[in-house]
């Protein structure tokens, strides 16, 4: 597989949460505005290529019956980081971010990735492929967050739009997100064709 | 295999321990200094040191109750306090609470809460804005505790979010009874007000 493939596959045709349909939990969960959807896909693009890379490197390394046990700890220890380290300078995104940062441990992107593409590929094409799928899902979740902030409040990234009140607000809860996905998978399904 | 997984564990803890040792200063002024930034919202101009002469009382259902107390050139100019309520719609709902000497609320910082966005999380704003019956600062606790209009008081709840707005009320109800219980003025008052209290939720 080229380079320049596996850069594009990830972000559209591969696109993990548009077509793969993984990591719907922060996907659904973290975009009530598009701010905290592109915060979140940038933290998990993060975690994605630290992940890869080092499990490229210790796929030898690795027996395969502990792989998966393997993988969730090599996982788990960089989402950590990333935890404290933003808590610690970014305590604003921090705030808004904070509860849904653990849960890009049991995000089955990262683990999907992992077993699938860094534990049987190089270094170089591992970081390559976190960058592409990490691209593609925080694309899409900052599609889908701008998406709920328009109609549920009448801002596009905190920017004023219209005034809120004629934002219907279940675009911000659960029931928008479930809505709104469904929408922009259908418009991609349509353009893909 | 053993080995395997033991090395990744253990290279695994090192660096979390490393990275925790070099973040957890930060963390912990940054957190020190977002309350004290809430502090100085919430009282009067003070001079003294509140985070360093803070202290706990009990309140009446046995919480303990954080104050920081506000001082200028000696003399007590307000408290600053935390106060909790378990009632929101989504875990606890913590504020902080500058009453003067009064016991008029000066003004208020929501610290934590997990309320619905775009419904119960507009407390911060709602209950400073002067439409209606909203603004509850300046308001003298005094005379009686706050209650929402739907539970026959006079302050307005948030729109479609009662629940969250009791809780908040609640809050600043069990601050304003631990400040006035840890003065003597009020003590005559405060039996009556803790049972208006717990027969009100």
């Amino acid at each position: 597989m080229s380079n320049k493939k596996i850069l594009t596959d990830g972000i559209i045709k591969n696109n993990p949460v548009f077509v793969l349909l993984l990591g719907m939990c922060p996907a659904l969960g973290t975009t009530s505005s598009a701010v905290n959807g592109l915060a979140m896909g940038l933290a998990t693009t993060l975690v994605l290529i630290c992940s890869n890379v080092v499990i490229s490197m210790l796929k030898n390394f690795i027996p395969d019956q502990v792989r998966i046990p393997g993988f969730v700890v090599v996982i788990a220890t960089f989402v950590t980081l990333v935890q404290m380290c933003m808590e610690a300078y970014i305590p604003a995104l921090y705030d808004s971010l904070g509860l849904f940062i653990p849960l890009i441990v049991v995000n089955c992107i990262v683990l999907g990735r992992a077993e699938a593409f860094a534990a049987k590929n190089g270094v170089f094409s591992s970081s390559l492929d976190g960058i592409s799928i990490g691209l593609g899902f925080t694309l899409a979740l900052t599609l889908l967050g701008m998406f709920r902030e328009f109609l549920g409040t009448g801002k596009l990234f905190d920017f004023a739009i219209y005034p809120e009140q004629y934002g219907s607000l279940i675009f911000v809860l659960a029931p928008g997100a479930f809505i709104a996905l469904g929408f922009l998978i259908a418009i991609v399904n349509k353009l893909k064709n | 295999m053993f080995v395997s997984l033991t090395a990744i564990c253990a290279v695994a803890a090192a660096s979390l321990a490393t990275v925790n040792e070099l973040t957890s200063a930060p963390i912990a002024a940054m957190k020190k200094q977002k309350l004290e930034n809430a502090i100085k919202i919430v009282v009067p101009a003070f001079d003294n040191s509140p985070t360093e002469e803070a202290y706990f009382v009990a309140s009446a259902n046995g919480d303990s109750i954080k104050i920081y107390p506000a001082t200028k050139d000696g003399k007590l100019v307000g408290n600053a306090i935390e106060s909790s309520s378990m009632l929101g719609y989504s875990g606890e709902i913590k504020i902080i609470i500058g009453f003067d000497v009064e016991g008029k609320i000066v003004d208020y910082a929501v610290l934590q809460h997990a309320e619905t966005p775009g419904l119960g999380d507009k407390m911060q704003a709602w209950f400073r804005s002067d439409k209606n019956n909203q603004n509850i600062l300046g308001r003298d606790l005094s005379t009686g505790l706050l209650k929402l209009n739907k539970d026959g008081g006079d302050v307005d709840a948030i729109t479609a979010a009662t629940i969250s707005s009791r809780a908040f009320i609640e809050a600043v109800n069990k601050a304003y009874l631990v400040q006035s219980g840890s003065s003597d003025a009020f003590s005559g008052a405060t039996v009556d007000a803790d049972s208006a209290a717990t027969s009100a939720y």
